[in-house]
């Protein structure tokens, strides 16, 4: 079967989680305060981000790396890090 | 770690593999650093890669080199929500040597070039991140990687650190992109057996068929959608500018589905069995967003230097080039022992001089037009498709009053004039 939503495709890929979260929402007021629509919730392309009512959960271990969060939080709230070397995302094949 | 080499190269993608690979190969002493697991394991590619900017490197690579199938034929769709305007060539010079371009899978790929480098004699380090350059007296003479005492040291550091090049940035080369830079991709690898995606691409053999997507494909949004065929499955793909999905809220993979569900997608995937999903973003500010290229004791290529022709999907070709004339200039400044930006700005005057920058610059107000005018996308492709299919209908009236019928339907929802300019801004966007 070719998968249907987010769960499936995300369930497809292989990680090499590092205990340690390699993004990091700087202020959770600001999304709170100012970001109505917290549009790194609608645009991660892995769900990384969930509001949870007060502040951000970030669900780093299912990150794909690809930079969008920093580039597209309209508040530049997101410090955004490489995972330490040989973790992270694996991708095998395209 | 700690050691002096000729070139670090930072990234083992196209460019830097590239890079490396020309510099070993002129006896330079090269340090390669990959992030990943192994090289590709981080990067992403719809998955054309062209033939000829690979071969000045490797000579009739093909005949070693891990690809899918020599793509014989492009096709390019205008699609709307139940009908497609199709057109395309096929050709089968394509289908034999030299060949123009082929499908790949990065994975696979990148780590058989980067073994080429290595048998040239670069040392690959994977899963090791450069942190920062090593800056002194405004020269830069090494990396700090995140490895302990993991200082390593050069005459030249090459970036070729992708799409988010931090390092670039740190050095002050540019500036935090825009969401309107950068297109965000999503993609998947769908199983399928050879003998149906011949039958349904209409190929023989290990024939390749591309097919780009524009229009109902990311719902009239800036973007485009990629089918390609693989030996035995399909890339599926589609992106918009980040900018787009954000002021359109959507979410990548629905929109990924929704191309899946498509009418005019679905027959082709049908049955097929996911087997990987993939984001990335696609450097797309062409040429006014190429950042400083050349610096005292450093040099940006590839994706870094954000060297992507969005319009022909072309970004991996420019990569290696980029990276074999970096090497090239290296290889120079080695001669003379100058590793100043001067000296280095012979990279940058090759750059500027080559295909790369001149198509950079051909379509650098495209991206821009298209997105503050979306009546392309989103008005002139549903137009289109309804005038073929009035036109191909056969229902009793004269050619001639179908077709003033179809020029009355266009001007009168936008006015002649309207139109008029609408073409000719498109046309000076591309010219």
């Amino acid at each position: 079967m070719s998968t249907t939503n987010i769960e499936e495709k995300q369930f497809l890929l292989r990680f090499k989680c590092d205990t340690k979260s390699h993004l990091t929402v700087l202020d959770h007021d600001v999304c709170m305060t100012q970001c109505p629509d917290k549009l790194c919730t609608v645009f991660c392309p892995a769900e990384v981000y969930k509001w949870e009512g007060k502040r951000m959960q970030v669900g780093y271990e299912g990150c794909h790396e690809c930079g969008s969060c920093r580039i597209g939080c309209p508040y530049q709230n997101i410090k955004w890090e490489y995972p330490k070397g040989g973790h992270g995302i694996v991708f095998r094949l395209a | 770690m700690s050691e002096k080499f000729d070139v670090i190269v930072v990234g083992a993608g196209p460019a830097g593999t590239s890079c490396a690979y020309n510099c070993a190969k002129n006896g330079l002493k090269v340090l390669l650093i990959e992030r990943g697991e192994y090289p590709g394991s981080k990067n992403v590619m719809g998955g054309v890669l062209y033939r000829k900017q690979m071969e000045d490197i490797i000579p009739e690579f093909w005949k070693e080199a891990p690809l899918e199938r020599p793509v014989v034929e492009q096709r390019f769709w205008m699609m709307d929500k139940e009908s497609v305007v199709q057109f395309g060539y096929k050709g089968l010079e394509w289908a034999v040597e030299p060949y123009n371009n082929f499908t790949v899978l990065r994975a696979h790929f990148d780590q058989w070039f980067a073994q080429k480098a290595v048998e040239q004699g670069a040392l690959l380090i994977n899963e090791t991140v450069v942190t920062e350059c090593i800056v002194e007296n405004g020269k830069v003479i090494g990396v700090r990687t995140d490895r302990p005492d993991g200082e390593a040291f050069a005459d030249v550091v090459v970036l070729a650190d992708g799409v988010n090049s931090l390092l670039s940035k740190q050095l002050g080369f540019h500036r935090e992109f825009r969401p309107d830079e950068v297109a965000l991709t999503v993609m998947e690898v769908i199983n399928l057996p050879k003998d149906k995606i011949n039958d349904r691409f209409n190929l023989e053999g290990n024939h390749g068929t591309t097919i780009e997507i524009f229009g109902d494909s990311t719902q009239g949004n800036l973007g485009t959608a990629f089918l390609y065929t693989n030996k035995e499955s399909l890339n599926i793909g589609v992106g918009t500018t980040l900018s787009s999905m954000i002021k359109a809220k959507l979410k990548p993979y629905e929109l990924l589905d929704y191309l899946k569900k498509h009418p005019m997608v679905r027959p082709y995937i049908e049955g097929g069995e996911s087997a990987e999903y993939l984001a990335h973003l696609i450097p797309e500010g062409g040429f006014n967003s190429v950042p400083r290229v050349a610096g005292n004791g450093v040099l940006v290529v590839g994706d870094a230097a954000q060297l992507v022709n969005a319009i022909h999907r072309e970004g991996s070709n420019m990569a290696m080039a980029s990276g074999q004339m970096a090497a090239e200039a290296i290889v120079e400044a080695k001669k003379d022992g100058d590793f100043s930006e001067n000296s280095l700005n012979r990279y940058k005057e090759a750059l500027f001089g080559s295909f790369i920058i001149k198509d950079l610059e051909k379509y650098k107000d495209a991206a821009h037009t298209f997105e503050t005018y979306p009546q392309y996308f989103k008005e002139y492709l549903p137009m289109m498709n309804k005038a073929m299919s009035k036109f191909f209908t056969v229902d009793g009236t004269p050619k001639r009053e179908k077709q003033k019928e179809i020029m009355r339907s266009v001007t009168a929802e936008k006015g002649t004039f309207k139109v008029m300019q609408d073409i000719y801004r498109a046309w000076k966007a591309v010219k």
